[in-house]
Order: C-alpha cells, then sequence, then structure tokens
C-alpha cells in the first residue's frame, strides 16, 4: 500500500501538487473501473478516490448521479469496491474510498475499515461525516492504520475548520465551492482562500475539488493547493464516449492534461 | 355530532414548551438517534438556524406574531369532533377528530409552514426551497410565500408530481416554481435530495423549510415545536368535553410531523396510549411498503439517523404507498426514540384498510379524509374493536381528502 504520507513527500519533492481522480467502483462496468482508474494512473494520477456507489448521493451534482446510478444498475456491492480498490492499489497509487457514511454504518465500521486495509486501500474520504459523528469511525481507521480525509468548505468559520482538521489524517479536503460536485467553467475564487485558511489550522496538505476539470484550472489550483482533486470530468469523458476502448484513451488524455497542469506552475 | 370550540390559546403554548426530557441534546440527538450527518458546507447554516430559532421562540413578538397568523390565516383552533356513527365501526368507542382537514390548505403542514416563513424573515434570508411528496407542503409552503412575499421554488418527484397534479397546479398558482425530480425513484426522497442540493448551492439567500420531523438538527426540533399546536389544543378540547384525557391518541406517520404534532402534548400523561401507523402498502410481505419504524433498520438518511427502509450494505430501499405523503423511507428521529423508549407504538395499515377506512368517514360523518389520514382512521378502527365501548379514542386528521380524489375514483372506480 503507498500511503498518502509517501505520495504528498514524492509530489513536494518534485516541486508540484499531487493529481487525485475519482471514479465510482462499477462504472462503466464493473472491470471498466478498475481498467479507467488504472489509466488514470499511468498517465499521471498520484492518487485514486473509489467511490462506492450510494442511492442518495445528495451532495452530488448530475454527472456523478449518473454514474453511480449506472453503477447500482450493474449490482455494484461493497464487496466489488473492495475488488476496484485492490486493483487499482495494485498500480502503485494511493486508493482511497469515497462514500457517504450510511454504506459504512450499516456494513459495520470495523468490517468495513478491515477489509479496505486488507486489500490495500489508504483511506476513506466521508463527505457526509461531521466531526461530532466521527468519533467511531477514526478509532478504528486508527487502528487498522487508514487515513481518514474529511471536508471543509468555504462557509467553514475557523472554529469548524480546526475541528474539521483535526480528524483528518493524509490531507485535508476543501471544497472549492458552495455547490455540489461537477465541472465548472472556472474554479470558484472562494478556494485559495480556503486553503490558507485552511493552513492556518493545520500543517496536513490541503487539496482542492469540486469544479477542477482542464489542465489550466489544474495548474491554477496547483499554484497554492498541494493537491488537484477532479472527478466529474473524468466521469464526463467515459459517459461521452462511443465505446469503452475511446472512453480510456480518452481519461488518459485527460489525466496527462491534468498531470502536466499540477506541474506547469511550480516547475 | 357534538363540536367542541377550542379554547383561546396562550402564547407560550405554541412552540414548545418544557415537557421535560424530550428536547434533543446538544447535537440533536433524541437518544441515540437524530443528529448531523450533512455536507460540512451545511453546518454553518444549520447553526444560524437553531440560533435564530432559539431566539426567536423566546422572543414575544415572534411568538405573537406566529399566533396572528395561526389564528386569523391558518384558522386556530381547529374543532374536534365528536363522531358517533364513525365510532360505532370502531367498536363502539367513542372516536374525536381533531380537524387539521379544517385549516387553510387543507392540512396540518400550514402550521410548521407559517412559523418557519417568519423564521426565514428574521434569518434574513428572501428565497424558500422545500421537498414536498403529496404536494400538501409545497402547497402550504407556497401559501406562506405568497403571503409574506418570499420566493419559493419546490422540489417534488416527477412520480408524484402525475398523482399530485392538482397540487401542482395550486403551487404555480401561488406563485412558486415547481421542479419535478426524475433522479431516483423519482419520489419524495428524491426530492430531499435535490432540495438539499440547491441549499448547499445557494444557502447564502435561500432557507430550506424542511416539511416533516425528520433531517439534520435542528429541523426535527424546530418542526416539532412549531406542529405541537395540534395536540395542545386537542388535550385541552378533549378535556373540556370528556372530563378526562383519552386512551389513546392516533396519528398517522411518514416522516412524522403529524403524529408528532399530535403525541407531543401528551407524552407526560401516561395513561395515554400513542398510537403511530405506517403505510404498509400492498402488505408487508410484498415488500411494497413505507413502514420504516416497523420493519425497517436502524441507518442514516437524509441527515439524521434513525429507522430506515435499507438493504444489508445501506441502499435506500423504494417505500410505497397509495398515500404519497407517507410514502418515504425513512422517519423522524424521535419517532425512532418513542418507538425504542417503548413511549409510542407503531403499526402497520395497508393501503386496502386504509381506502376502507377513508371510504368509511365518508359515509358515516360526511367527511372526506386525506388518504395519509385514513390510515390513523384504518388504526382507530382495529383500536376500538379491540378495547369497545368505553373506550375514548382521539385521531388526528391531519388533512382532508379533496387532493385524493383521483386516487379515489380509481380505487373505487367512482
Amino acid at each position: 500500500m503507498t500511503t498518502l504520507q509517501t505520495v504528498f513527500e514524492k509530489a513536494r519533492a518534485d516541486r508540484r501538487a499531487a493529481l487525485v481522480g475519482y471514479l465510482p467502483a462499477g462504472f462503466p462496468t464493473k472491470d471498466g473501473a478498475v481498467a479507467a482508474a488504472t489509466a488514470m494512473v499511468e498517465a499521471g494520477c498520484d492518487v485514486i478516490e473509489i467511490g462506492l456507489p450510494y442511492s442518495d448521493p445528495l451532495m452530488d451534482g448530475p454527472t456523478i448521479q449518473d454514474a453511480v446510478h449506472r453503477a447500482l444498475l450493474n449490482g455494484t456491492r461493497i464487496a466489488d469496491v473492495m475488488r476496484t480498490v485492490e486493483g487499482v492499489a495494485k498500480t502503485g497509487a494511493a486508493v482511497l474510498v469515497m462514500t457517504y457514511w450510511n454504506p459504512i454504518d450499516r456494513y459495520g465500521a470495523e468490517r468495513f475499515a478491515r477489509e479496505l486495509a486488507d486489500v490495500g486501500g489508504s483511506g476513506t474520504i466521508t463527505p457526509d461525516l461531521t466531526p461530532e459523528e466521527a468519533g467511531p469511525w477514526l478509532e478504528v481507521s486508527a487502528v487498522t492504520g487508514i487515513d481518514t480525509v474529511f471536508l471543509v468548505a468555504p462557509s467553514s468559520p475557523e472554529e469548524r475548520i480546526k475541528a474539521v482538521a483535526d480528524c483528518c489524517t493524509g490531507f485535508v479536503y476543501a471544497a472549492s465551492l458552495m455547490g455540489v460536485t461537477g465541472a465548472r467553467e472556472s474554479v470558484s475564487s472562494a478556494a485559495e482562500g480556503l486553503v490558507q485558511r485552511t493552513r492556518s489550522q493545520t500543517r496536513l496538505p490541503v487539496c482542492v475539488g469540486l469544479g477542477v476539470g482542464n489542465g489550466a484550472q489544474a495548474a491554477e489550483v496547483a499554484g497554492y493547493a498541494d493537491g488537484v482533486i477532479v472527478g466529474s470530468a473524468f466521469i464526463r469523458r467515459l459517459l461521452d464516449a462511443p465505446d469503452e476502448a475511446a472512453g480510456l484513451d480518452s481519461v488518459r488524455r485527460l489525466a496527462a492534461e491534468l498531470a502536466e497542469g499540477v506541474r506547469g506552475v511550480r516547475a | 355530532m357534538t363540536i367542541a370550540e377550542g379554547p383561546i390559546l396562550t402564547a407560550a403554548d405554541l412552540v414548545g414548551g418544557g415537557t421535560a426530557g424530550d428536547d434533543p441534546d446538544e447535537r440533536g440527538r433524541f437518544g441515540v438517534f437524530g443528529g448531523r450527518f450533512v455536507p460540512e458546507a451545511l453546518i454553518p447554516a444549520l447553526d444560524e438556524v437553531a440560533k435564530v430559532y432559539a431566539e426567536a421562540k423566546e422572543d414575544p413578538a415572534f411568538i405573537a406574531e406566529f399566533e396572528h397568523l395561526l389564528r386569523t390565516y391558518a384558522g386556530r383552533p381547529t374543532a374536534v369532533t365528536e363522531v358517533r356513527r364513525f365510532g360505532e365501526v370502531a367498536g363502539g368507542a367513542r372516536v374525536l377528530l381533531k380537524r387539521e382537514d379544517l385549516t387553510h390548505t387543507g392540512a396540518h403542514k400550514i402550521n410548521n409552514v407559517l412559523g418557519q416563513a417568519l423564521l426565514t424573515k428574521r434569518l434574513g434570508k428572501t428565497r424558500v426551497i422545500a421537498e414536498t411528496g403529496a404536494g400538501q407542503h409545497g402547497v402550504a409552503t407556497a401559501t406562506a410565500c405568497a403571503l409574506l412575499g418570499l420566493e419559493c421554488v419546490i422540489y417534488m418527484g416527477e412520480v408524484d408530481c402525475e398523482r399530485q397534479a392538482l397540487n401542482v397546479a395550486r403551487m404555480k398558482l401561488l406563485g412558486a416554481r415547481v421542479v419535478p425530480v426524475a433522479n431516483g425513484s423519482r419520489t419524495l426522497k428524491d426530492a430531499i435530495n435535490e432540495a438539499f442540493r440547491d441549499w448547499v448551492t445557494n444557502v447564502g439567500n435561500t432557507h430550506y423549510l424542511f416539511g416533516t420531523v425528520a433531517g439534520p438538527h435542528p429541523f426535527p426540533e424546530i418542526v416539532r415545536d412549531f406542529a405541537r399546536i395540534i395536540g395542545v389544543e386537542a388535550r385541552r378540547q378533549v378535556l373540556e368535553l370528556t372530563g378526562s384525557l383519552p386512551d389513546a391518541v392516533c396519528a398517522a406517520v411518514g416522516g412524522g410531523s403529524n403524529a408528532i404534532g399530535a403525541f407531543h402534548a401528551f407524552l407526560g400523561d401516561e395513561g395515554v396510549a400513542l398510537h403511530g401507523y405506517e403505510a404498509a402498502g400492498r402488505g408487508v410481505q410484498s415488500g411494497e411498503h413505507a413502514c420504516t419504524l416497523t420493519e425497517g433498520s436502524i441507518g442514516v438518511l437524509h441527515g439524521s439517523r434513525t429507522y430506515v427502509l435499507q438493504d444489508d450494505e445501506g441502499q435506500t430501499i423504494d417505500s410505497h404507498s397509495i398515500s404519497a405523503g407517507l410514502d418515504y423511507p425513512g422517519v423522524g428521529p424521535e419517532h425512532a426514540w418513542l418507538k425504542d423508549s417503548g413511549r409510542a407504538t407503531y403499526h402497520g395499515i395497508t393501503d386496502d384498510e386504509a381506502m376502507e377506512a377513508f371510504s368509511i368517514l365518508a359515509r358515516t360523518e360526511g367527511i372526506i379524509p386525506a388518504i395519509e389520514s385514513a390510515h390513523a382512521l384504518a388504526g382507530a378502527i382495529k383500536l376500538g374493536r379491540e378495547l369497545g365501548p368505553e373506550a375514548t379514542i382521539l385521531v388526528n386528521l391531519s388533512g382532508r381528502g379533496d387532493k385524493d380524489m383521483g386516487t379515489a375514483m380509481k380505487y373505487f372506480n367512482l
């Protein structure tokens, strides 16, 4: 297993930001997700977030909703999520599971953490788990040795940023804007200020997600953040491709463009 | 038939009031239930709502304005009606109906909506969003927004838009924008997801006027407080009419707001049994039902830990009910707590049982209930047959059935 700490140390040594790509397990198919995530790593992603498809993704925009819906129709289960993590971890990238809290809660927090560690997963991102409710998950994650990533938002006051950052290991996820996931025309101007406010509360790396979809935006964000997170733009490439081979090719090209972006500013 | 006019209410009755031990803790927990499971981005907004509400309920001017609207606009107090001919069907029990169907807009939802619309003003927000299932909460919200000059957007599942087309038209006439939600099961739960997405995007100028006692803290507490007037009035009216408290209070449970509203004033009355009736749809064996409390398991849905209809991996299972207002796979956390503490008892009522009660009340009393409320009536019939003629049963008639005539025409071949 590659740890997040290793990833960010290496990126820092290269004087660049890390590139984090998101894809739900089971999309476009169970095997297709492993193939696409592998292509993303080969073309330059340092970290892969594997989404755990959930029936009620209330912080996701239409693109991820669509992908997740298809993954659920494919019959994607937690065992498939674990298999996907295992497959992608073989590439040497750090692999996280991004999931709403209820699937872990229902599956059993300890069982989930243990299985994730067993397949080479590096940690989780839990977008609807707040510090007040995170206690039990932090405990089992610490025991299992997986990282716990939580989100801060432009609306977060300093004391909330501190509370969230104190729950994080690996990195802090800064949501660039007030809204749901999805590529945007431009990256919100709120992002840079949020990164600075977060840095004043923690020594952990700070990565920016929501609304980043091309190389220029990645370069812009890499100018002030430790990592750039891209999700919907990858999914959009797969949704728009006429077949799986074309989709893989398209995803590879986007990852390469973003990888140049995260190297552009600090090189 | 006897009608009891409700006594005039004191302001302090309106928003809660000191029944010890039934308020959530500082994390919004009722026992192990409740809390907040939402994106961090929404936490400051929830904190703000909680803070402004805490101030509002101590402010006599806010209370006076709320009371004034309930009285002069919503038509409170609503009557309690004794229904003798219906009671004969219910084992001869003395059945009393709390007539929320007589409020403006035709359902209890107006109580919560007026309170939260005033709160929206106090929050300094100009735009209101809401989810709706049957359309009653949407209509009530659109009504309050028209009254108070607030912009109004209602999220409603596509399936519900079809089965409640009349309410869609009403909302539009009242100046609201109705957004049909085409993802997921295209019903209430998906409308809630979409409303949350709107809220996290527009939280600067927007209040999410949540329609039931579910969702993240402080919504379960606020909605309960604004709905508790139902039970406060009814308790006094029953005492006045019969000289004693009822043996049981019956209410339908979807998200649970009308039931909490009816139950809350009776929580401290140990001799009063509290019965909630969920939608058993085509029967629990069929898998097509909305019996969250009686058949579900503990999980997290829409920001709150509660009973949920879910599979073994936490995926929400689609619910079913002939009544759109009960067709929801979650339930308010305070009901989960009342169930586990044993203070309230919950039961399932099938579509057929509800429709039979719907028809019986119409024919015996000349009152056409909402199909939601018909679940409580069906429960009262069973309970009355169990308890016999000595029993007094209060039923919350949460709404009227005008909106359900399309469903009734189909069901009864009218």
